[in-house]
């Protein structure tokens, strides 16, 4: 027991001996907190549009100007002819070009039903579909009111009942997109540095030629594994706690459940991570290897975690991914514990598969380390 | 103390030893000399229990590298031939940290390093890493001897130290047989040969022979010249056209001349000079580790 309080205190020393450690663990996720929370955001804004109307009519015109009053497009340009539209589209200047068709107003009136055009440049996928919905719902109600307008008649007779879609956002009415970002960053953070620090650690002691100086003493496998792994939790939980400071104090993120609850699955994450840290940190041979298999596990652990894209509009074998992975977990009770409230009982399914996978990658870890070649 | 019996390892396919069979006894400071590449590390590594061997069996204080690993472990000091403490840490970090990992503390073996640790106490809080080349072997020796070992395994600890060092170590070693360490150590330097009790030659993991210097030496039954002039590189050339001389290589200034058959200091004289040479010098040596080393290798086919 003693041996290995001394393998921790040794490996603290070293850690905050280290001149890049200190930022690493305060400044840096501040940065990442702020930078990553203000741009990744999901609305979707300022689509550039370029209108089409072959028509001049009045409703052409109403039409248009209710598409001027909302927030979400810049009109860029009213091209004269579908072939200057297409051009727009072409040299990707607008997102989407709107046509009115000639007689737009004529064959609203004949009752033959009137049509317009929406071509989208659907290479910015969110902007283009997006946007391109905004739209249709503006030329829906547009219709609805033109119905009413001109032909109110026609529309008692059929006695067609409307219905209104009246929504309210649960949980973030303001939709605010700090309040969804900055938790989900937060765990992402804790995750991701964690997991390098460990990577880089036991390889570096190989490079450095003193684990062959260790492997020779009496030191036991689980006094060294254990010994590295306690000082980087409370390196994480330190990480968390910087975090959630900030993320109080600059976004005044809502913190509605338990931090325990949060704490607690910090922990048990951070054991998973660890050990899978460990893992790689075993099957290198150099720093540089490690970092690059890292790499690999962190990108897909990122872009597979829901915290930039939705997990439910994954299909379906990429769904099966994220449950072996730490970070959508942990970006899933981060949200939901922040900002939705949720008790231990409601994230109890995160737990129970996190701690699968601690003892998944601590049996890996402690099994590829090896003292003897 | 040291037994093996016919170790072989390989690295994917390139034998590193081949049939290795040596013994070292109580006490005994015993040295392994030989090139880089002859395969030193690896016995070593093998005996201290960091690598299995292929083949064959060794045994630590009577127990099996293999099977009795742990309790070798606890008996044995190693210093590898890389500097292998933490460099961000103290001297003093680094000496508690080995100490506790093997449940001593340094007040308990202060007597086996005072000697040495004297010497590194003013820098005491400096950095492992921040040490000069001889200082950190010191702390090296210190750290493989904190916990009182059995047997010291020192990898090359003089390789890329200063000459000074290179004689205080020694001297250290010899101290520490006093106290009844068994000492194996390894060496490229012919020279250092003569501080051993005995001394195992080693050449692309093989042990050629095996005996106490002096024995060594004075079994080199070939008859040995020194020679010099002022045209260094003809001399080469001139003296290996001379059928009388079997070998021929250079030792410092001068040039060592092998030959089975008695060779004749005059006879050598003179033959130079009918070549042109000037400021002639020939004279009769004993023959030194290297000698013995360079016939040996000269021997060995391959």
């Amino acid at each position: 027991m003693q041996r290995l309080l001394f393998i921790i205190q040794k490996e603290f020393i070293q850690i905050f001996r280290n001149k890049g450690m200190l930022p690493l663990i305060t400044v840096v996720p501040i940065v990442q907190l702020i930078v990553l929370s203000f741009a990744a955001s999901n609305e979707v804004k300022d689509v550039n549009l370029a209108i089409v109307d072959l028509d001049h009519s009045q409703y052409a015109r109403e039409l248009v100007h209710k598409i001027e009053v909302a927030d979400r497009f810049i009109l860029v340009d009213f091209p004269p002819a579908t072939r200057h539209g297409d051009e727009r589209l072409q040299d990707g200047t607008v997102d989407i070009v709107l046509t009115i068709p000639p007689d737009f107003e004529q064959d609203f009136f004949k009752n033959k039903g009137a049509a317009v055009q929406l071509l989208v440049n659907a290479i910015n996928g969110q902007q283009a579909t997006v946007g391109a919905a905004y739209l249709s719902t503006i030329v829906r109600d547009f219709n609805q009111e033109i119905q009413q307008d001109v032909l109110p008649v026609r529309r008692l007779a059929a006695g067609a009942p409307r219905i209104e879609i009246a929504s309210s956002n649960w949980f973030n009415e303001e939709l605010n997109y700090q309040y969804f970002m900055a938790p989900g960053i937060m765990g992402e953070l804790v995750t991701i540095l964690v997991m390098l620090l460990t990577a880089m650690n036991i390889v570096r002691e190989r490079e450095l030629g003193t684990i062959e100086q260790i492997n020779v003493t009496p030191i036991k496998k689980w006094q060294f594994i254990l010994g590295k792994m306690i000082p980087f939790l409370i390196v994480g939980l330190i990480l968390l706690t910087v975090g959630l400071t900030a993320g109080k104090l600059i976004f005044d993120v809502p913190f509605r459940g338990s931090l325990w609850v949060i704490f607690a699955y910090c922990l048990v994450n951070l054991a998973a991570v660890l050990g899978l840290g460990l893992f790689i940190s075993n099957i290198s041979d150099t720093q540089q290897q490690a970092l690059l298999t890292t790499f690999f596990f962190v990108i897909i652990f990122i872009l597979l975690s829901g915290l930039f894209t939705p997990i439910e509009s994954m299909p379906t074998w990429a769904q099966y991914l994220t449950v072996p992975n730490p970070i959508a977990h942990f970006v899933h009770v981060m949200r939901s514990v922040l900002l939705k409230g949720s008790t231990f009982g409601d994230v109890l399914y995160n737990f129970k598969v996190t701690a699968v996978l601690v003892v998944v990658f601590n049996v890996l870890a402690v099994s590829s380390y090896r003292k003897v070649v | 103390m040291i037994v093996t019996n016919d170790i072989s390892k390989s690295y994917a396919g390139t034998p590193a030893l081949a049939g290795i069979n040596f013994s070292v006894q109580k006490g005994e400071l015993f040295g392994l000399i030989g090139p880089d590449g002859a395969g030193k590390s690896t016995l070593f590594k093998i005996l201290t229990t960091l690598l299995r061997p292929a083949t064959g069996m060794a045994r630590v204080a009577g127990f099996d590298t293999v099977k009795d690993y742990r309790s070798i472990r606890k008996i044995i000091g190693y210093m590898p031939g890389r500097f292998s403490l933490y460099q961000d840490l103290s001297v003093l970090e680094n000496l508690t940290f080995f100490a506790t990992v093997f449940g001593t503390t340094m007040a308990a073996n202060y007597h086996l390093i005072e000697e040495i640790y004297l010497q590194l106490e003013p820098f005491k809080n400096r950095r492992a890493g921040q040490l000069s080349g001889g200082m950190k072997q010191k702390l090296a020796l210190c750290c493989a001897l904190i916990h009182e070992p059995q047997v010291l395994f020192l990898d090359e600890p003089t390789t890329g130290v200063d000459a000074v060092s290179r004689n205080e170590f020694w001297i250290m070693l010899k101290r520490l047989k006093a106290h009844g360490i068994t000492i194996l150590v390894s060496t490229p330097y012919m020279d250092e040969a003569n501080r051993c009790d005995r001394i195992a030659l080693m050449q692309e993991g093989r042990i050629m022979q095996m005996d106490t210097p002096e024995n060594m030496v004075t079994s080199y039954r070939k008859s040995l010249l020194a020679v010099r002039t002022n045209h260094f590189y003809a001399l080469i050339q001139d003296l290996r056209n001379n059928p009388t001389v079997e070998r021929v290589e250079p030792f410092g200034e001068y040039l060592h001349l092998t030959s089975q058959a008695e060779m004749d200091p005059q006879l050598i004289h003179d033959y130079l000079l009918a070549r042109g040479h000037t400021a002639i010098e020939v004279k009769p040596v004993t023959a030194s580790i290297e000698d013995v080393f360079l016939d040996l290798l000269e021997a060995t086919p391959g």
